[in-house]
């Protein structure tokens, strides 16, 4: 046998047999794709979930005008149940509103603080500690709107009851600003310092360079930043209904308490009959809210890329 | 004929007296390092108003750390520490209390073109606003001006609204010039300007300077030997962190020098 006969001979073995590291790497790409196809399937399952247990409502009670014009929500009404979420929905908007004009500042007076004038140390100790107040389960900060903020509303406004939209609104507020600065500042630093250079070099003061350069560039991340922001005060639930009052209310004043779409479902669903238009009218409020969340996640998403690319 | 060569004659004096004309900038023993290690040692040399100094020699040379120490740009860095004295129309610019007032007077154009995040028109107004010009019809005037000294007018003129950053590399840099025309700046400093530039924008680039020259004083970083050559009055050549020579540049071209070094960099022996 020639050198090239057995060479070939040797070859032959290796290629028609399959080793351990061949299965090894069959089996390592079976188990990444489906890690990374759980995410979608799970996703599509919740959303399949709940608008099934939804569906019957929607068939049979649901009338689109009631749902989203009548401020009454009055699902145990034996003789005349009523399911207008209008009031909710007012009451998810005005807290999340209050919480944005309370979050913004905060968050984005932080992010440039974090992002332009802190250094060393401090800057980074800085982040961490953003990082841990994004941690907080809201549990803790429901507990705060209850046994701290509510008195001192109380003894602040001479009001009667403290749990109302100026309660929530701040608690909600204090909750997404950690995150919001988090991604303000991300956007801040994407911005390339040649920029900063360039126009500090044109003789413009710290303030000015960020007002006139810095901010005009991050501007679509700062407003991802916002909208995500956003979407994190309207899907809470837990600090919403321990510091909103849980009245189903359309709110004329900040003192006024209401009640959340998240908190309803949270605190109605354990007390209905599975199957009944109660138990399916609030899994339709989780299918708005999933909606809802959805398209404020995806906007801020698209605009975060927009970005990048740009 | 006579009257003619009588003027030529009396012009070629006043650009004579005007390269020897009062000193623009003084640096006195400038030392500069990063962290504990030095850039640039002992370095002394004087610019004069209204001419075009340069700058040559290879990377790590200490050039641009020069160019930062003049207009207060180490405040970037904290690892930069400056020493010496740095005169600027025979003011100390290490002991300001407004650098932002030296900056505003000082322009800088980088190696790579900065457009700003802005549009074009913005670019160049955006220092005159700084200075408190807001009125448009100032601006507009300005924002022509500047960016027709800076050869480029009549390429973006139709489109002011545009990005500044969706120009073409060459089109970018004359747009940064224009922008540091804006701060009417008495001195001028290039870092390499032509680094991103094809030959044709460079050579508009160059006559522009030339005509500049009148109204400002001009620092020229280059590590084109010949670009210096072609442009600059008086030529420095750094290497390595040191100073090795100030001279007319006509002289370091025809061999006049007093270092062998500078003599083996501008004959391309090495660099």
């Amino acid at each position: 046998m020639s050198e090239i006969d057995s060479l070939r001979a040797s070859m032959t073995t290796d290629f028609d047999s399959r080793n351990m590291d061949w299965y090894i790497d069959k089996i390592v790409q079976f188990l990444v794709f489906i890690a990374g196809i759980s995410a979608i399937v799970f996703i599509i399952g919740i959303f399949a979930f709940i608008t099934l247990e939804g569906f019957g409502f929607l068939l049979e009670d649901f009338s689109f005008r009631e749902f989203f014009l009548s401020p009454f929500w009055e699902p145990s009404d034996e003789d005349a149940p009523e399911y207008g979420i209008l009031a909710l929905v007012a009451g998810t908007a005005s807290v999340t509103g209050l919480a944005m004009i309370v979050a913004i500042p905060f968050s984005l007076g932080a992010a440039i603080f974090i992002g332009e004038f802190a250094t060393g140390k401090l800057r980074e100790s800085l982040k961490v500690l953003v990082e841990l107040l994004a941690a907080i389960p809201s549990v803790v900060w429901g507990f705060i709107g209850l046994s701290i903020m509510n008195p001192l509303i109380i003894d602040l406004f001479d009001v009667p009851v403290g749990l109302n939209v100026l309660n929530a609104g701040i608690i909600l507020g204090l909750m997404a600003a950690p995150i919001m600065t988090s991604i303000a500042e991300d956007a801040l630093k994407a911005v390339p310092d040649r920029y900063r250079e360039a126009a500090e070099a044109l003789g413009a003061t710290r303030w000015q360079v960020i007002y006139k350069t810095v901010l005009p560039a991050a501007k679509n991340g700062l407003l991802g930043a916002v909208l995500l922001g956003m979407g994190r005060g309207f899907g809470e639930t837990m600090a919403v209904l321990m510091a909103t009052g849980h009245a189903v209310n359309i709110p004329d004043s900040l003192f006024d308490p209401v009640r959340a779409l998240t908190a309803t479902i949270a605190a109605e669903l354990g007390e209905t009959a599975v199957g009944a238009p109660h138990y399916q009218a609030l899994f339709t409020i989780g299918i708005f809210l999933f909606i809802i969340t959805f398209l404020i996640n995806l906007t801020a998403d698209l605009i975060v890329r927009g970005i990048r690319k740009g | 004929m006579v009257d003619m060569s009588i003027n030529l004659a009396a012009a070629d004096m006043m650009m004579a007296s005007l390269a020897q004309g009062p000193v623009k900038l003084g640096v006195t023993d400038l030392n500069i390092s990063y962290g504990g290690i030095p850039a640039l040692r002992d370095v002394n040399l004087t610019v004069k108003e209204h001419e075009i100094f340069s700058i040559i020699g290879p990377a790590n040379a200490g050039k641009t750390s020069f160019l930062k120490a003049l207009n207060r740009m180490d405040t970037f860095n904290t690892n930069m520490k400056v020493a010496g004295e740095i005169l600027f129309n025979g003011l100390n610019v290490r002991n300001l209390k407004n650098i932002y007032a030296l900056r505003s007077r000082i322009g800088v154009v980088f190696p790579l073109p900065v457009g700003l995040p802005l549009t074009i028109y913005e670019n160049v107004a955006l220092s005159p606003r700084l200075r408190g010009i807001n009125k448009t019809s100032d601006l507009d005037v300005i924002v022509e001006r500047c960016l027709t000294r800076a050869a480029l007018w009549d390429e973006v003129k139709d489109r002011l609204d545009s990005l500044g950053s969706l120009l073409s590399g060459g089109q970018q840099q004359r747009l940064t010039i224009a922008r540091a025309l804006s701060q009417e700046p008495d001195l001028l400093m290039l870092d390499e300007f032509s680094i991103a530039v094809d030959p044709v924008t460079t050579m508009r680039i160059e006559n522009v300077l030339k005509e500049l020259k009148q109204d400002m004083t001009i620092i020229l970083v280059t590590n084109l030997v010949q670009q210096a050559r072609r442009l600059a009055d008086r030529t420095a050549f750094f290497l390595e962190g040191e100073c090795v020579e100030v001279g007319k540049t006509e002289d370091l071209f025809t061999g006049a020098v007093k270092d062998q070094r500078t003599r083996d960099y501008v004959e391309g022996k090495f660099g």
